[in-house]
């Protein structure tokens, strides 16, 4: 079937090797560049609707009028697994500012748990959720909201809800429960939530100050899709 | 020409399937397939790949040179996985949520060079799609009874979460064979996709023991590949 002959003459040139490698390379980044344009603005709105859609998670559409997105503060930071900074959304009504939304990075049993949590002015939790882990699949993966509640438990807490002793898992004498098979997961997530709490705790003035973000958010505008990234 | 279409159907589903019979491509193999679901996601998304790389490699296979040829495989197929990547996060995000993590693995996946070098550098272009076509199949195949044997046997239940991968509608997939089970933390973990693995090997080899010694079943293919 195949008329190939194998000693064709200027096939054996080994320019024709070169020519052959860079062509193909050649067209192969021509390919993943135009595919990069075609698709790069797609993503980054994509990565965009899925931070709103996380934050929206522990932030209820209802207790917010602005786009939170388009609120955003940079803190210097250096707790939470997130050396430099932490971005923080303000959720607000009106000019009162009514929660925040941030993310917190912990070290789980297979890597870094990233957790986005909500927490009103006062300090109490609205909610956290899981946004990506590699924990252990039917073990540790419990965290996650779409398969236990377990993760509300935290709904309501605050820094001195429970006691700082009996922040941590029931097996350390804590409050909240561990699953059967693994205490790490569970471990590392209180711990992060916990030191999510002191790093609102620690910048609640700067970050509840009122007017500087006020004229930021009349400048960008309601209408701009800031990507989050 | 049907019967050379059918010993490829036949070769990548069942005689010379990548994991059972080749027992290629065993990292993607373990590693994903803790669950039936997840096994799916990948065999679905490596068999979409090796179509492609397939088509792509026969396309090219008449101007790549022997001395050349796995540097340029490589790239093709590194450059394919890439584009499907950008591809499904742009447009396919709800599945790409799902099965993202997997599909930079597939880049790895040996048998896509395998396939790559033993059949589309040889074959047409239909030929080398539908080679692909099938033994991606014959690997979605193996997933999913590697993933069903490790979930059953682990987590008590079977294809959970299929609603995640393929929409709501097929939720009724969703088993839970034995209500209220502990868990059986080996299997789901990657020593248990070993343990699994050979589990599975042993059965296909009785299988094909169990059809050999049947001679009704061995006598048509024989006729087939006498008329090939």
């Amino acid at each position: 079937m195949s008329t190939e002959t194998p000693t064709a003459g200027f096939r054996q040139w080994v320019g024709y090797h070169a020519v052959l490698l860079g062509g193909i390379a050649l067209a192969a980044s021509a390919l993943l560049a135009l595919g990069d344009v075609q698709t790069s603005a797609e993503i980054a709105a994509r990565a965009a609707e899925d931070l709103k859609s996380s934050l929206a998670q522990v932030v209820p559409a209802s207790m917010h009028d602005n786009d939170l997105l388009a609120d955003a503060v940079d803190v210097a930071a250096a707790e939470g697994g997130r050396p430099g900074h932490n971005t923080v959304y303000r959720a607000r009504r009106g000019a009162r500012i009514t929660a925040l939304a941030y993310r917190m990075a912990g070290q789980g049993y297979g890597g870094t748990i990233d957790l986005v949590m909500g927490v009103d002015p006062t300090g109490k939790l609205l909610g956290v959720r899981v946004i990506s882990h590699q924990e252990t699949p039917g073990l540790g993966d419990r965290i996650e909201a779409s398969k236990s509640d377990w993760i509300k438990a935290f709904t309501g807490r605050s820094l001195d809800d429970p006691s700082p002793a009996k922040w941590g898992v029931k097996k350390d004498g804590g409050d909240f429960d561990q699953f059967t098979g693994a205490t790490i997961t569970p471990r590392a997530v209180v711990k992060t939530v916990k030191e999510g709490l002191e790093f609102f705790a620690s910048h609640r003035a700067e970050l509840l100050q009122p007017s500087p973000p006020a004229t930021a958010a009349a400048q960008t505008g309601p209408a701009s899709t800031r990507s989050g990234s | 020409m049907n019967n050379r279409y059918l010993a490829i159907v036949r070769d990548g589903l069942w005689s010379n399937n990548v994991v059972l019979a080749q027992t290629l491509a065993l990292c993607p193999t373990v590693a994903v397939t803790s669950s039936a679901s997840n096994g799916l996601g990948m065999g679905l998304a490596t068999a979409a790949v090796l179509v492609i790389s397939g088509a792509v490699i026969s396309l090219v296979r008449n101007i790549v040179t022997q001395e050349v040829r796995i540097p340029v495989f490589v790239l093709l197929i590194a450059g394919i996985v890439t584009l499907v990547d950008m591809a499904m996060n742009a447009w396919l995000h709800e599945l790409y949520k799902v099965l993202g993590l997997f599909i930079p693995l597939i880049v790895t996946n040996c048998a896509i060079l395998g396939r790559a070098e033993s059949f589309a550098s040889r074959q047409p272009v239909l030929a080398s799609a539908l080679d692909g076509l099938m033994t991606g199949a014959g690997f979605t195949l193996a997933l999913v009874i590697l993933g069903a044997v490790r979930e059953v046997i682990g987590s008590g239940t079977l294809f959970a979460h299929a609603s995640l991968l393929l929409g709501p509608h097929f939720s009724f997939m969703e088993m839970e064979l034995i209500p209220h089970y502990r868990g059986f933390l080996l299997m789901v973990l990657p020593p248990g996709g070993f343990l699994a693995l050979g589990f599975v090997l042993v059965g296909k080899r009785l299988i094909d023991r169990r059809l050999a010694s049947r001679p009704s079943l061995v006598s048509a293919p024989a006729t087939d590949g006498a008329m090939a």
